[in-house]
């Protein structure tokens, strides 16, 4: 099932009376989720993604704008007439029940021809069971399992209704590193194996890239930008998007395009043909440094990480903006002299972005044919 | 060794306290052990003349006891279910209003600092019957059509809704202040996971609000049961001292009576009425927490 949000808007009332300001936690979202997708919501913390996914579920109701779920108009509608799967942050499991009961309990709210008979309950229930490989677990109560486990029944008990649109709110924040990269395998598996337009919530990048189809960046409730996890980071639209996207993060200089050449701190770093001229801020991924002893530009070097495959050169450089050091991340075979005070480097060009110093904006310049 | 020492000093920490409530707890409590079963003891003297089950015999004899023992047991069996269920209720309601609640927070709490004769004056002023006025509730009585019923001094069951309701007046505040605040822990994410699957609100209150908050009603339930079998207070701010003439006596009620009322001087049979009302809130208790382990949910 397709979802298409157009123009949603949800303002909160400001708690302060007094300056009566509105809290816009959903600006002017137009964006079509297309069907059998696992998409992303991805930005830092109260950017409105947890508020998104709410007004997708019908939890909460849209200040404008309209949502469609195929061509139906579900803005209205209340969220146990929309077909929606949900799982909380804190999977909201019931203590006090077990985990079939658990799986079952949307199955039994059903009235009247929609109501499931005893054996196919039970029989739709140990199918989601299985789905999340949790069958042997049925009679145990929530607290009598580990943080995944009790995830694995959260979305077991959200897809046991076949709902049109699974929706997950920080699926992995409760979990440890470990188990955060295997459950997120998972969630991809299962979401492959249904085939349910899925939608989820995080504040990690590295998690959305990871198993997302097409990842949602905002901020501040904007939406900045959709696409294909690779093409967003290979070509963010503007400085927070390039900012947000990749670990170690993206590096940011203070700089000037003049004739066609990009100049950070006096020395001339790269040819950028059709650039205008101007100030600028230059995003240099960790990636775009390649060690060449004639590279144009130079940093002092603090030292190195090693990483195992790979080693991270750690350097300062005047020019540098908004980020505390330098990070190269360069094959551990190449590794510069720990005596050496200064390293230079000749950039990749297809990955330097360039921003405009007030808007923040990505300025276009022709790459060469990689 | 180290452990010894710490095990020394934990007992030094807990001397105090052990002995404040050796004199005045467990002391206390042995000897009205012991008076139940020494027959014939003078508080004078200080003598008896025998040990035995007398006393016990005694009480359970005496009409005045055994009119006592109905009494509570009716006061118990009416007041605890009634004002636990009309406690939730009212508390599910405080949960769901927004505008106001604090205001009827407060008007639900005020009796709960009410000093209780005051308020027994109060009752007496609504129900009783005298020759200038018949009382507000007669008033109501008399829009319905029934006639005008003494409360204070008439038939046994009016006194009887007399003090029912006096009692389940009187322990509603703390009911509903435990309750309203065991409603809103209750993590609102599980109402909004019950709400994006449909669940009726019936339901949800059944198999989600009422196993959250099963502990604190198990406690309130076993609070009440046992300050139920305790009541005299109430019984005595509504009927006067004399309740054996009034029929309105209750356990603890006999047990003042016997040691200190006009047919005082008996410590051996208050000392027997009173292990026997002990006996009888234990058992209680033991059947409450065996019904609790398959209905509350820790």
């Amino acid at each position: 099932m397709k979802v298409v949000l157009q123009n949603l808007t949800k303002k909160f009332p400001s708690r302060n009376k007094k300056s009566g300001d509105e809290v816009i936690a959903v600006n002017n979202f137009n964006f079509e989720i297309p069907d059998g997708k696992l998409i992303g919501l991805l930005g830092p913390s109260g950017c409105g993604k947890s508020t998104a996914l709410n007004l997708i579920s019908g939890l909460i109701e849209p200040t404008s704008g309209k949502i469609f779920f195929g061509d139906d108009d579900v803005t209205h509608l209340p969220p146990e007439n929309r077909g929606v799967g949900l799982v909380f942050q804190s999977y909201a499991l019931y203590p006090h029940l077990t985990v079939k009961q658990n799986i079952m309990f949307p199955l039994q709210n059903l009235k009247g021809s929609e109501r499931p008979s005893r054996e196919e309950m039970e029989r739709r229930v140990l199918e989601a069971a299985r789905l999340v490989q949790i069958e042997a677990l049925m009679d145990r109560k929530p607290g009598e399992m580990s943080g995944g486990q009790q995830q694995r029944v959260a979305i077991a008990r959200a897809v046991v209704k076949m709902p049109k649109v699974l929706l997950l709110d920080e699926p992995l924040s409760n979990l440890d590193a470990r188990l955060r990269l295997q459950t997120r395998e998972e969630i991809r598996r299962i979401q492959r194996d249904t085939g349910i337009t899925t939608v989820f919530v995080t504040h990690d990048q590295e998690e959305a890239m990871s198993i997302s189809d097409m990842i949602v960046v905002m901020k501040d409730g904007v939406v900045q930008q959709i696409g294909r996890p690779q093409d967003v980071y290979d070509s963010p639209v503007n400085l927070f998007v390039s900012k947000f996207l990749g670990t170690p993060p993206i590096n940011v200089f203070e700089g000037k395009v003049g004739g066609g050449r990009l100049h950070i701190g006096g020395e001339a770093v790269l040819d950028v043909p059709g650039a205008p001229d101007g100030s600028v801020f230059v995003g240099i991924r960790p990636e775009g440094f390649v060690l060449d002893e004639n590279g144009p530009f130079t940093c002092q070097l603090t030292g190195v990480e090693v990483m195992g495959r790979d080693i991270s050169v750690v350097c300062r450089h005047a020019a540098n903006a908004q980020t505390a050091a330098i990070r190269a991340i360069i094959s551990a075979e190449n590794r510069p002299k720990d005596s050496a005070k200064d390293v230079r480097f000749a950039l990749k060009p297809y990955k330097v972005f360039l921003f405009g110093r007030d808007s923040e904006e990505r300025i276009e310049f022709q790459t060469p044919k990689r | 060794m180290a452990n010894k020492a710490n095990n020394l000093k934990g007992w030094l920490y807990l001397l105090p306290a052990i002995l404040f409530l050796g004199f005045f707890m467990v002391y206390p409590l042995v000897d009205v052990f012991i008076y139940s079963f020494e027959e014939g003891y003078n508080s004078a003297s200080q003598t008896f003349f025998g040990v035995g089950l007398y006393n016990y015999s005694y009480v359970l004899h005496d009409p005045y006891f055994l009119q006592a023992l109905k009494n509570t047991f009716i006061l118990v069996v009416i007041t605890v279910p009634l004002s636990t269920v009309i406690a939730l209720l009212i508390s599910v309601g405080l949960n769901s209003i927004t505008p106001l609640k604090k205001l009827y927070q407060t008007v639900y709490f005020l009796p709960y600092v009410t000093n209780t004769l005051a308020v027994g004056l109060v009752f007496m002023i609504l129900f009783k019957k005298t020759a200038y006025t018949d009382g507000l509730a007669n008033l109501i009585l008399a829009w319905f059509g029934k006639g005008p019923v003494d409360f204070i001094d008439g038939p046994y069951w009016a006194k009887m809704f007399v003090l029912c309701f006096y009692t389940i007046w009187a322990v509603m505040p703390f009911k509903v202040l435990i309750l309203t605040s065991a409603l809103a822990s209750v993590n609102q994410d599980y109402y909004n996971a019950a709400k994006v699957d449909g669940t009726s609100p019936f339901r949800v209150f059944r198999k989600i609000t009422l196993p959250m908050i099963s502990p604190m009603i198990f406690y309130l339930v076993i609070t009440g049961f046992i300050g139920a079998f305790k009541a005299y207070s109430d019984a005595v701010a509504l009927f006067g001292t004399n309740l054996n003439a009034a029929e309105m006596n209750t356990i603890v009620g006999y047990v003042y009576d016997m040691l200190y009322g006009d047919s005082g001087g008996y410590p051996s049979y208050a000392s027997a009425a009173a292990i026997l009302l002990f006996a009888v809130v234990f058992t209680i208790t033991l059947i409450n927490l065996s019904i609790s382990k398959k209905n509350v949910h820790y």
